[in-house]
């Protein structure tokens, strides 16, 4: 029988608008203010990857990433969404450079007096291995652009999952303001897969998701304060985390990256030789107990 | 890798541009836009080799409702006929018809 009852409250799954589920373009649009959501470099400029069909892959039109600028509450903003279904999101020389190019474009524009929070989508398995040390040094330059920019204006990094964040963007996570995440997220430099594939079976179970999640899962990453940010996978509650996080004003916190002496004290407290497990990390590393 | 290229004759003209899809795997993305002549031109861009004869049947199964001038480029990852129609299908919707 079809529910007709209109007062009956829907379940939350049909409220709730998946985030992971979202295409790159749907991301951005979910993140800007609705209306405002203008894309640069989109897929009819036709910026292809030129060596994926060389080596027999096809290329997409806007190599997997989809720059865009809009408002976040009526102030200027740039989206920079990887498209994780396409080549799991890896960083080529097409793709970094768009994302290399538009933290250089917000540096200008506030430069000219005209700040731009940026929003990073960072669904990434890391370098394009077909591309090499073209992706690498697009990657370097997206993390050059990223600290140079977060001394002026917050960078938000967004991981939603369920492909993650690895490699080299996985310190250009490292590297935002603010980094938000949700459970189904994974944060970590290498997957699990080439893990087990250069370790061994003994070493890590790519196929144990639980484990994965244990060890490189969102809530896990949050828990020992490597994330700022949890939330569920809804698109409304990321758009709000992300809102939050750009009006605090940027050197308030001192990022990350730059707390050498307390990461440092953080690592001295492990033994090698017996490898804590999730729960361990989560007592040593506590977001709670630790200044 | 197979660079396929057709040609059908056609009469209407399609509205605006259409991007469409994803080229993941199973999936495929679609770019149509607007043109002038009198065909619809199709380069299709698949890693797929070898089913030029099954490409040809879906598009001229969608060039006997379609019937618009346009350039349309396919970059496809193995998706199926089915998805290609559906595909082609969004793509001529988000298009929409000149008046």
């Amino acid at each position: 029988m079809a529910v007709t009852d209109q007062d009956q409250e829907a379940p939350s799954y049909l409220i709730h608008r998946s985030f992971i589920e979202m295409r790159a373009r749907e991301r951005a649009r979910a993140i800007l203010d609705p209306g405002t959501f203008r894309e640069l470099l989109g897929p009819f400029d036709r910026l292809k990857s030129p060596w994926l069909p060389r080596q027999g892959v096809v290329a997409q039109a806007d190599d997997g990433v989809v720059v865009a600028r809009g408002t976040l509450d009526g102030r200027r903003a740039a989206t920079v969404m990887i498209e994780s279904a396409f080549q799991g999101g890896s960083i080529g020389e097409v793709s970094g450079a768009k994302v290399a190019g538009t933290l250089e474009l917000a540096y200008n524009s506030w430069e000219n007096g005209r700040p731009t929070i940026v929003v990073l989508g960072l669904e990434s398995g890391g370098v394009r291995l077909q591309e090499a040390n073209l992706g690498l040094a697009a990657i370097a330059e997206i993390h050059a652009g990223i600290i140079a920019l977060r001394a002026h204006v917050p960078v938000i990094g967004v991981i939603s999952g369920t492909v993650g964040c690895f490699g080299g963007m996985s310190l250009a996570a490292a590297l935002c303001t603010c980094l938000v995440v949700t459970r189904e997220a994974r944060l970590g430099m290498n997957g699990p897969e080439v893990i087990e594939q250069q370790a061994g079976l003994a070493e890590l179970d790519a196929a144990d998701r639980l484990l994965i999640w244990r060890l490189i899962g969102g809530e896990q990453r949050y828990s020992i304060g490597l994330a700022d940010v949890l939330v569920e996978d809804d698109a409304d509650a990321i758009a709000a985390a992300v809102r939050a996080a750009s009006i605090h004003s940027p050197g308030k916190s001192p990022a990350p990256s730059t707390q050498v002496i307390r990461f440092l004290q953080r690592l001295k407290c492990i033994n090698p030789a017996e490898p804590p497990d999730a729960a361990t990390l989560r007592a040593l590393w506590s977001r709670e107990t630790e200044p | 890798m197979e660079l396929l290229n057709f040609s059908y004759p056609a009469n209407n003209r399609i509205a605006r541009r259409a991007h469409v899809g994803v080229v993941a795997s199973g999936d495929l993305e679609i770019l149509m836009e607007p043109s002038d002549g009198a065909h619809a031109h199709i380069v299709v861009n698949t890693n797929i080799d070898g089913f030029g004869s099954v490409w040809r049947n879906v598009l001229e199964r969608f060039f006997l409702r379609f019937d618009a001038v346009a350039r349309i480029e396919i970059n496809d990852f193995g998706a199926t006929p089915g998805a290609v129609m559906l595909r082609l299908q969004q793509a001529a919707e988000a298009a929409g018809r000149w008046q």
